[in-house]
């Protein structure tokens, strides 16, 4: 992303943000509610045309590209309050996943490799929360990404399991050679993935470096983290 | 202590998928008590469960009477569900869906509504706006404000502190805990910020598929071994 800027009416979600992520990283996006995280993705996937600013993944400008055209050079996302086809079962949203872009993996396949193969025909809507997070995770993967996004992954898991996530997305990465870039509150998840962070507030840049800088960063305490983090 | 709510050996089910096993719990008057456990546990089906908003069998007793099956009766007699998700409207605006959430008693929002900006001045500002525009913790306090609107005397609480930046997380349950002692009532909270949940809540119950394996007062469950490791992660 390069000088963003993204307004709403008169508010200004995204205020000449330039981020960036190199093939194969793991990028943190953190920062307070409301700063622009998501907003971010939004511009990225395409949901959103930015006033100002370029996007740009390999070299081409997303700009010129419509929203359908995202998945197709490789870029997924999953959702901060899960986005899935609620009347579906399992396996049909990780089918749609691999609808207009797949990979080797058949949806059969990628099932086990997100755990998800024993609760394959239940309806979507009727899992937990965090399960559903999950298989938003195998839909993702399904369609062969080169570049992951990920909103809020912990969400609804229980510590132990945020351990796991945090191996789990340095595996997919592994062996998807993925690059990835991730939004999340959960600091520890964050510190022990993420090679780069950014930190927006108010839909400014306040920081940008690895996780220990960014978390010994006086702006980012007082803006964030709070005084007892 | 009275209890408020009483469940006794609740069970429930999706389809042919049973959820809970005969959970049983209680919350007293004025009581924050925490639910606990990973993924899938039967959490968010145990407040549902209480909210007739998943059928269930065995007994549900608030303030000394059998509770109600369909959600709306739940709710009159003095119940307020926020959900996981939040589940606000975001077509409506902050002060339309505050107003929704006094819909099913009598008296006025005025009062109510002040009070819910007392706690929350964001909304105030944001009033005119659509919810669906506000950010995620915001969302989450217009959710927990529109449950008051109803002045319930217990509210059930579905992972408040999702989405939410670490700073606001600490903040949402200072006001919780304020108007908890404002206010009187009871909440039963299911959080996965396990630690949190146990510095706020006076008791908890740790759930794992759908069964209550370990229960008490919060500082019991913290020095507890199994507990700490796979919840609170030391």
């Amino acid at each position: 992303m390069e000088n963003v800027t993204k307004r709403f009416g008169g508010i200004v979600a995204l205020d000449s943000v330039s981020l960036t992520a190199e093939p194969g990283e793991i990028v943190g996006l953190i920062g307070p509610n409301g700063a622009g995280k998501t907003t971010a993705f939004n511009v990225i996937t395409r949901l959103y045309t930015p006033d100002e600013g370029d996007v740009r993944f390999d070299g081409e400008s997303l700009l010129e590209v419509p929203p359908s055209g995202v998945v197709n050079r490789g870029i997924a996302r999953t959702f901060q309050n899960v986005e899935l086809f609620r009347g579906m079962s399992v396996l049909d949203n990780v089918r749609v996943g691999a609808h207009a872009r797949h990979g080797e993996q058949s949806p059969e396949e990628l099932l086990f490799y997100v755990n998800l193969h024993s609760v394959r025909h239940r309806n979507a809507a009727e899992l937990s929360y965090g399960t559903q997070k999950r298989v938003e995770l195998g839909r993702a993967l399904a369609s062969a990404p080169r570049l992951l996004l990920l909103d809020e992954p912990a969400g609804g898991l229980s510590h132990e399991e945020v351990e796991q996530l945090g191996s789990f997305i340095k595996k997919m990465r592994a062996d998807y050679e993925l690059t990835v870039l991730l939004v999340e509150h959960h600091m520890g998840l964050v510190m022990s993935v993420a090679d780069r962070v950014h930190v927006l507030d108010f839909g400014r840049k306040i920081a940008e470096g690895t996780p220990a800088e960014v978390r010994g960063d006086k702006q980012v305490i007082e803006a964030y983290l709070g005084a007892d983090a | 202590m009275t209890a408020l709510l009483q469940l006794d050996r609740v069970e429930a089910r999706y389809g042919p998928v049973k959820a809970l096993h005969g959970i049983s719990l209680e919350v007293g008057e004025g009581e924050l008590v925490a639910v606990l456990g990973a993924n899938g546990a039967g959490k968010t089906t145990t407040l549902r469960a209480v909210s007739g908003t998943v059928r269930r069998t065995g007994n549900v007793v608030f303030e000394g009477t059998k509770l109600p099956r369909r959600p709306d009766a739940v709710s009159r007699v003095g119940i307020a569900h926020v959900p996981e998700g939040r589940g606000t409207f975001s077509e409506l605006s902050v002060w339309e869906n505050l107003r929704l959430g006094a819909y099913a008693r009598r008296g006025s929002v005025n009062e109510d509504a002040q009070r819910v900006f007392k706690y929350f001045p964001r909304l105030e500002e944001r009033r005119n706006q659509q919810a669906g525009t506000l950010s995620g913790g915001e969302q989450q306090m217009l959710a927990l404000g529109r449950a008051i609107m109803a002045r319930p005397r217990l509210v059930l609480l579905d992972e408040p502190s999702l989405g939410l930046a670490p700073m606001l997380v600490k903040e949402i349950f200072d006001r919780l805990e304020r108007m908890i002692a404002d206010d009187g009532m009871a909440v039963l909270v299911v959080e996965q910020n396990a630690a949190l949940a146990l510095a706020y809540a006076a008791r908890a119950y740790v759930l794992e598929v759908g069964h209550v394996v370990v229960s008490g007062p919060s500082e019991e469950l913290r020095a507890n071994e199994s507990v700490r490791r796979s919840y609170l992660g030391y």
